[in-house]
């Protein structure tokens, strides 16, 4: 059988989604299970004097309401304490399961409510008075750090949670050197992340062992089973998590929330099973927001439009705690020098806590406001020297004969910063011919004369993916001949089972839906990393290729035994191990693994284990970068501020393509998620800290009428660093996208010498800057 | 608050009739008294459109109706899409056809939208269509592969008439 690798399969996943038929977290049922609910803070910061149970406990259907001081019996540890690999002193900023006896943002948890319904949950949460002393509360990150600022929690002495610098070379010389220094101010909200799905957890509680199934709608299941295993010193062996389907991650479902461990907890004091969904409102101030940067720089360049350095500083506002380590910033300040060669950097990283929703990665985490510096001030350069922007940005691009080229940076996981692959020129090259670059002076000068403002942006985008250590695949045929895949990879929607079957069905002579594959269950797999960083592709997909080439070697050994005939003349098809040119001469997968599970007493073939599969967790410390091209035309309603996108052509890099169809799947969900963060995603908070925008009202997601039919285009540059030559791709897209869109407005609205230093840019913000009456970023 | 009422409906073309409190939405009948989960809630406030079905052949946001506003009526929802317990119906084959769907979360809610759109617009433009179902968020797909999808639906069912 053909090898399915490139092949534009459709996905196993589809008809029971279709269908309806697919099990999300609140699809899940138990027997006898009890609902959460949570009483949340009105306030941004406050101590909490007491908190008044009885009206709520009097409503029929009401079994418990439990505050942190109930939890503790059962558990380890009253904080939810996690390593910090960076070595970021963040021992003050981890969460704890409820709050104890002080709320630092609106809408931490206090208590949490167990009742027959979600409705009376919800109802019985409304009912627990808590008496406040309200604090001062910060929410601009920097006024945080300014030493006159109350602190975000009073165990705090200082809201700057970390600095540091990432710099290399001589910027000081560079900058004395420079024909010409430019200056920018930026201000980059990112908005959350908002799967149409909701956070949930379901914690099923196994009457006689004390033991637990843990649902959830996880990013990371492993991740759960070891918060849930230290933070309550539980058993190994008593605990199991699974992850049902899962309605989109995007970043806030990697994180372990307060609201999981409570839930946990109360099932363990409790001993019963319970359930919590999250509602919209929950997922606004609850799960993970990436928010705001404030960024500072200047940029040098020489006569000729040839970057010499960079230097400015970056403030990251993290919120009211960490959820995980603080990584988003390093990311944002070590990627801003992308696919350029830029000799010397050095920016300073303040990172601030504040009295909002902790801050953790959303698709992209930090790339997307790295992309965003470089390109804005490319723009700036060219403007300025009065170049072509494709024209200066090419002159800076790592030319293809650099490749592969090494940053003189190092990665988290210390290795050399070296981009493995990639052609960056040709990339642009194929963007610029199909979006009609050359031809764009003319058509927006023909559109300025009949009174319309059009314009075309490009930027350019990097991203490394396939984070490492590692990931877990199994693989293993059964005695029916079922072949199943095991891996701690998540299934959020990018048709990871699909594309794990094409890799394990390529190996073992099988079609896809002949594989089945289970991802993020605990009980298929002891280790496991998850879903974030782009990863999965290189890490599962490299560990499942290689496993089921064990699996398919262990057979053909077997049956060269078994059909006296040597492995090199065997091949694998139809569920079988044939003789070349002698397929009568075969024996089933399914047969060979029967007799792998031996019988008492019988032996094998000598220099063949026991069991029909293989289990391989395929390391890496090297990332795969990905790259991306866009180019984007938009026309800007100069009465309205109103901006509608004309074009999109994308080009994306993600090496090898296992199945390109979900591949442009993925490019373009992550430009209309980059499409929101330029013109619409904006998560409020006024001065005091509150949330504004907690609907979708309030809160813009992109509908089908403001994202464009986008032209997706592919380069596959195998990445020499994978046996599968892949690369990431869910958020490589996502990267470029704000600055393409942005670079567009400014040029449309060249004749009002308007100038864009934020994302998101909405319509009134555009009519002011059209009008002159703006002198900055909005925040 | 705990009020209960019997209402009496047809789902997907089956009689039910069910004790429901009056307070609870039709989604969370459909989802939790029918045990009809292919219906989602993504923000229970009316703008997503993941809960959409159709009464009457009529989409409706079942997060904003009660169960007990349902009395008597005819409720279709995403397992009443397919024509048999083999066969996906043409718009379903489409969605599939085009990757359509990624997380497959906004789903229901997309089919159900364009099952009745393109029974009243057999033959639609591309804006048409997007216009159609800009009262459905999604997250994953960036809406090409669904307004594709919806396009190559109306093509299906136009052949097959």
């Amino acid at each position: 059988m053909a090898s399915l690798i490139g092949a534009r399969v459709n996905r196993v996943e589809d008809p029971p989604l279709l269908r309806g038929e697919r099990r999300f977290i609140d699809d899940i049922i138990v027997p006898d299970v009890l609902h959460a609910g949570f009483v949340r803070s009105p306030h941004p910061h406050a101590t909490i004097r007491g908190v008044a149970k009885h009206a709520a406990l009097a409503l029929p259907g009401v079994h418990a309401i439990l505050t942190l001081d109930d939890l503790a019996p059962v558990m380890a540890k009253r904080r939810m304490m996690r390593h910090s690999n960076s070595g970021t002193p963040l021992d003050r900023m981890w969460c704890f399961a409820l709050a104890d006896g002080e709320v630092s943002y609106v809408g931490e948890p206090i208590a949490i409510v167990i009742a027959d319904s979600r409705y009376i949950a919800e109802d019985a949460a409304a009912l627990v008075e808590i008496d406040y002393d309200l604090l001062p509360a910060v929410s601009d990150c920097r006024k945080a750090i300014e030493s006159s600022s109350p602190a975000v929690r009073r165990e705090l002495n200082t809201n700057t949670i970390a600095t540091y610098k990432v710099n290399f070379g001589d910027p000081d010389s560079a900058f004395a050197k420079a024909a010409h220094v430019f200056h920018t101010d930026l201000w980059q909200h990112r908005g959350a992340g908002h799967p149409i799905e909701g956070r949930g957890i379901l914690a099923e509680f196994h009457r006689g062992t004390d033991g637990l199934t843990v649902w959830a709608s996880t990013q990371k299941a492993h991740d759960l089973f070891q918060s849930v295993t230290s933070l309550f010193d539980f058993d190994e062996s008593n605990l199991r998590v699974i992850t049902p389907e899962v309605g989109g991650g995007f970043g806030p479902k990697l994180c372990i929330y307060s609201e999981d461990i409570a839930v946990v907890a109360a099932a363990r004091l409790l001993q019963r099973s319970i359930k919590w969904i999250e509602d919209r409102r929950e997922h606004f101030t609850n799960a993970a927001q990436e928010r705001d940067q404030y960024w500072s720089i200047d940029i040098a360049v020489s006569a000729d439009a040839k970057v010499l350095g960079i230097r400015g500083n970056l403030i990251h506002d993290v919120g009211a705690f960490a959820l995980q380590d603080v990584n988003i910033p390093f990311n944002s300040a070590s990627m801003m020098s992308g696919p350029y060669i830029v000799p010397s950097l050095h920016m300073d990283v303040v990172v601030a806590a504040t009295n909002k929703t902790p801050v953790s990665s959303i698709r992209g985490a930090g790339y997307p406001q790295a992309a965003f510096s470089m390109e804005r001030m490319m723009d700036r350069v060219a403007r300025e020297l009065k170049l072509d922007r494709a024209e200066v940005r090419r002159r800076n691009l790592i030319p293809t004969e650099k490749m592969p080229y090494t940053k003189p940076l190092k990665a988290r996981s210390g290795a050399a910063m070296q981009y493995d692959s990639g052609d960056y020129p040709a990339s642009q090259a194929a963007v610029l011919k199909a979006v009609g670059w050359d031809d764009f002076p003319k058509r927006q000068a023909e559109a300025r004369a009949q009174g319309r403002y059009i314009g075309i942006g490009l930027a350019h985008g990097i991203k490394g993916t396939g984070r490492g250590p590692f990931e877990s695949g199994a693989v293993r045929i059964s005695n029916t001949g079922k072949v199943t895949v095991f891996t701690g990879a998540a299934n959020l929607g990018q048709g990871l089972r699909t594309v794990l079957a094409q890799i394990a069905a390529s190996e073992l002579g099988l079609r896809s839906e002949d594989i089945t594959v289970v991802p993020g269950d605990t009980a298929g797999t002891a280790l496991g990393l998850g879903a974030f960083a782009s990863r999965q592709m290189v890490t599962a997909g490299n560990s499942v290729l290689l496993a089921a080439r064990a699996v398919g070697e262990k057979a053909k050994k077997l049956a060269s035994h078994l059909l006296e005939a040597a492995e090199h003349d065997l091949e694998l098809k139809e569920g079988e191990v044939r003789v070349v040119g002698a397929p009568q001469l075969s024996i089933k997968l399914a047969e060979l693994s029967r007799i792998l599970k031996g019988a008492p007493g019988y032996g094998f073939p000598p220099g063949v284990d026991p069991g029909l599969d293989a289990s391989v967790n395929w390391r890496t410390d090297a990332l795969a970068y990905a790259n991306a091209c866009h180019a984007a035309e938009v026309e800007v309603d100069i009465e309205t501020g109103a901006v509608r996108i004309l074009n999109y052509v994308a080009l994306q890099d993600s090496g090898v393509l296992i199945n390109p169809m979900l591949v442009e799947g993925q490019v373009q969900g992550g430009i209309a998620h980059g499409i929101g963060n330029a013109l619409f995603e904006w998560m409020g908070y006024d001065d005091a800290a509150q949330p504004v925008t907690t609907t979708f009202a309030d809160y813009l997601l992109p509908t089908a009428t403001e994202i464009p039919t986008m032209t997706t285009l592919f380069q596959e540059t195998p990445s020499p660093l994978n046996p599968l030559g892949a690369k990431g791709a869910g958020e490589v897209s996502t990267i470029p996208t704000a600055a393409a869109v942005i670079g567009a407005i400014e040029d449309a609205l060249q004749p009002f010498n308007v100038r864009i230093a934020q994302t998101p840019v909405p319509p009134h913000k555009l009519v002011e800057l059209i009008h002159g009456r703006s002198d900055g970023p909005d925040h | 608050m705990t009020e209960t009422r019997k209402v009496a409906l047809t789902v997907n073309g089956k009689r039910y009739e069910a004790e429901a409190e009056v307070r609870l939405t039709l989604a969370d009948f459909l989802r939790h008294t029918l045990g009809l989960t292919g219906t989602h809630l993504g923000c229970e406030h009316g703008v997503c459109g993941a809960c959409t079905v159709l009464l009457d052949g009529q989409t409706a946001r079942s997060c904003l109706m009660l169960a007990v506003q349902a009395e008597g009526h005819a409720i279709t929802t995403v397992e009443g899409l397919a024509p048999s317990a083999t066969e996906l119906s043409p718009l379903q084959e489409a969605f599939r056809d085009n990757h359509g769907l990624q997380c497959g979360f906004c789903t229901p809610g997309m089919l159900t939208t364009l099952t009745e759109f393109l029974r009243d617009n057999p033959n639609p433009t591309e804006q048409e269509v997007r216009i159609a179902i800009s009262g459905n968020l999604c997250r994953c797909t960036g809406y090409q592969n669904i307004v594709l999808a919806a396009l190559d639906a109306a093509k299906r069912l136009q052949a097959a008439r």
